[in-house]
């Protein structure tokens, strides 16, 4: 079965194009039509965790999770929590003034951990600001990825230290520096994947279009990781697209499907079928894992100006972290002492993390001048040499009094 | 071994001498491979080299820029071609917020070693977005090097040392001297890439111009001369860094400066070169910087760029106003 045909029996928004193709007055009526047919045109998930925490059947992913074990599973439970905890407080840390802005990733936990753990170590991935639960999967230092929201850096860790590059904020930019180094890992014939993720909003962008017909006509090796958590800052998936976004990937020739993307268990299962297909010179696969972006965008964002609490309510219901807990128990996976060790260790998790950030210096005055360029710059020794001295100027003032 | 060719022929043998020596060096962009791009820079490149080395892509400038970028992320040096100037701005944002920034970013551990060539410039009788100057538009971003090479020898040599370096090169090619010839020594040692080059000598004034304008400075010096004066002529070859140490020796003999290029004036390079010159010379200088140049419009229709560009008398004329002074 491919996940084509799952597209297949999906029923169409055929009012929403109708109307987009023949009315006069399109733009109030086709919005309307749209949004109204949301919600009876929904497509199916890829889905083996309910929200009760039931496991159920999937005949094309269950391979890839059937053997998982009870260990492993409290592995993803384990990461989701350490993750949500982690942000949790890098939140508290941009309250408190430590930290310039943060962009929480709440309830979008068992798209990144279930997708992050599905990669190899010598895969590559190139995320957007939001991916901390796949950078925690990477083995990426999270005290790390505050460095740029406190304003030490732009960056804040060795991109090839994990396979893990540097935050993108220009939104979809790096699905191409994805496709382009997928690229390069098919020209070296090597057998490793690549992974693009990216937001709803960013499948707007002509970039992320442009990602898609490269890696499409050089067959490359990535996997595009869309996280639609519904809300571009205020603008719904309504405002970026009038069809399912897994349903593009069928524009540019490639597979689409649509994951559960509160379910740690379809995400890890699809993403390791896409990645299997990257590897087996099969190209690019779009995944599109439907979550919620249960808090603000970021901290200067205020939702409840743009959507409802109800929203969220029934978001809340489908919990990623809740879910697998809820499976875990009634498998008997996991005992109290368990999730007391792991409560303890969230804090001990967020105490580190509050000591590291609050610890982090300032940088060197220098280090504007530094790495501009690789080779260096007669304009920027030029300009360094007159900073120096101008700071020297203060020191001699020091010096005299 | 010197050999005379056409500029275009010189970076065709600079770019296949490139991928010759480096495996990992790659030509990509529209057109290149079969074609031998439309001003066949790249003719016969695919055909020695190989699909997977001379790469045509489809016609998506970002998407040209943004994989070159994750190409080299991977330890390739991707040598891009935009197929013409006005083309450049579909992808100005990865140039600019991307391929500029990322070696600061990671705080000098990635490396992003592209080259995105770019045929620049009128006076080939062209369409719109054909005939643009837009090299101060990237001057101006911190982490990018600009060159623009005004002969054969320069376009080889450049060609090579920009596929060699560790940082991004804007390399702008004259178009209208594509088909210019000169003498190419393959065997050379080439002075610095970012070095300014006095091609003609002179004591009484200071032309200072790159890519297809140093060609007109030269001719220009060549007329100044039979009216008796004296020019001397500056091929700043870098527009970033741009050798403001070479210019400052030229007007402190000559004591007077006209900056020559075809973009527009306006916010453009001369501009920048004016105000380091009257810092670094204030007390040298007989006449304020003059700067001949496009004026503030979009480049005009084919019929009417001779209008627009600078041309022999445009640049005599500003060489007798600085002399009047």
């Amino acid at each position: 079965m491919t996940v084509e045909s799952t597209a297949a029996r999906t029923p169409r928004r055929s009012a929403g194009t109708k109307a987009g193709t023949t009315g006069t007055k399109r733009t109030t009526s086709t919005t309307k039509k749209a949004v109204g047919a949301k919600k009876s045109t929904e497509p199916a998930l890829v889905q083996l965790l309910t929200p009760e925490g039931k496991r159920v059947k999937n005949a094309q992913f269950d391979g890839y999770v059937d053997g998982i074990t009870a260990e492993e599973l409290r592995g993803l439970y384990r990461d989701m929590v350490l993750t949500r905890r982690f942000d949790a407080e890098a939140t508290s840390l941009q309250r408190q003034g430590e930290l310039g802005l943060w962009a929480s990733l709440l309830g979008q936990e068992a798209a990144q951990i279930g997708s992050g753990r599905a990669l190899r170590d010598d895969d590559y991935v190139f995320p957007t600001y939001r991916e901390h639960g796949v950078a925690w999967c990477r083995g990426v230092d999270p005290a790390n990825l505050l460095g740029m929201f406190r304003g030490v850096n732009n960056g804040g860790w060795d991109p090839n230290g994990n396979n893990f590059h540097l935050y993108t904020i220009v939104i979809g930019s790096q699905t191409l520096h994805a496709t382009g180094y997928a690229m390069g890992v098919a020209k070296d014939g090597a057998d490793s994947a690549v992974i693009a993720y990216f937001g709803d909003g960013a499948s707007s962008q002509g970039d992320v279009a442009e990602a898609f017909t490269f890696s499409a006509v050089y067959n490359a090796p990535v996997v595009f990781f869309c996280q639609n958590n519904q809300w571009a800052i205020s603008e719904p998936t309504e405002k970026q697209s009038r069809v399912p976004l897994y349903q593009r990937a069928q524009g540019y020739g490639f597979p689409g499907v649509r994951v559960d993307g509160n379910d740690v268990l379809a995400n890890l299962a699809v993403t390791k079928w896409a990645l299997e297909r990257a590897r087996a010179g099969e190209g690019p696969t779009l995944v599109e894992a439907f979550t919620y972006r249960m808090g603000a965008h970021t901290t200067s964002d205020d939702p409840t100006r743009y959507r409802h609490d109800d929203e969220r309510a029934a978001w809340e219901a489908k919990d990623p972290i809740l879910r697998l807990r809820r499976h875990l128990e009634s498998a008997h996976h996991a005992d109290e002492g368990f999730f007391a060790e792991l409560e303890a260790e969230s804090e001990a998790l967020g105490k580190r993390v509050r000591e590291a950030v609050r610890a982090m210096p300032d940088p060197d005055h220098f280090a504007i001048f530094e790495n501009v360029y690789a080779d260096g710059h007669a304009l920027v020794d030029e300009e360094r040499a007159q900073f120096a001295a101008y700071q020297a100027s203060f020191a001699d003032e020091d010096g005299g009094k | 071994m010197a050999e005379k060719m056409a500029l275009a022929k010189a970076i065709n043998e600079s770019l296949r001498r490139a991928l010759d020596a480096d495996p990992k060096v790659l030509v990509m962009g529209e057109d290149v491979g079969k074609l031998g791009g439309v001003f066949r820079v790249t003719d016969g490149l695919q055909k020695d080299f190989g699909e997977s080395r001379v790469i045509d892509t489809p016609l998506a400038e970002s998407g040209i820029v943004g994989t070159a970028i994750g190409l080299a992320l991977r330890g390739y040096r991707p040598v891009v071609e935009i197929q013409f100037d006005g083309f450049v701005f579909p992808a100005y944002d990865q140039i600019v917020t991307q391929l500029a920034k990322m070696h600061a970013r990671s705080l000098g551990k990635v490396k992003l070693p592209v080259v995105v060539r770019i045929p620049y410039g009128g006076g080939i009788g062209a369409v719109e977005h054909h005939s643009e100057s837009p090299e101060s538009l990237f001057a101006h971003v911190a982490g990018l090097k600009i060159v623009s090479p005004s002969n054969a020898s320069d376009a080889y040599w450049m060609m090579q040392q920009a596929v060699q370096s560790d940082d991004p090169v804007i390399f702008f090619e004259p178009k209208r001297r594509y088909w210019d010839k000169g003498e190419v020594d393959t065997e050379a040692i080439p002075g610095p890439l970012h070095a300014a080059r006095v091609v003609r000598e002179g004591t009484d004034l200071t032309l200072a111009a790159y890519g297809p304008m140093v060609k007109l400075c030269q001719e220009v010096a060549g007329a100044a001369a039979e009216e008796g004066r004296s020019l001397e002529v500056l091929d700043l070859r870098s527009v970033s860094p741009i050798d403001f140490d070479a210019i400052q020796r030229s007007v402190e003999k000559t004591r007077r400066l006209v900056v020559v290029h075809e973009a527009p004036v306006f916010f453009g390079s001369g501009a920048e070169i004016a105000a380091r010159i009257t810092e670094r010379c204030f007390y040298h200088l007989e006449a304020p910087v003059l700067r001949v140049g496009g004026y503030h419009a979009p480049y005009p229709p084919a019929r009417l760029e001779e209008s627009y560009l600078p041309d022999l008398d445009r640049v005599l004329d500003a060489v007798d106003r600085s002399l009047a002074y």
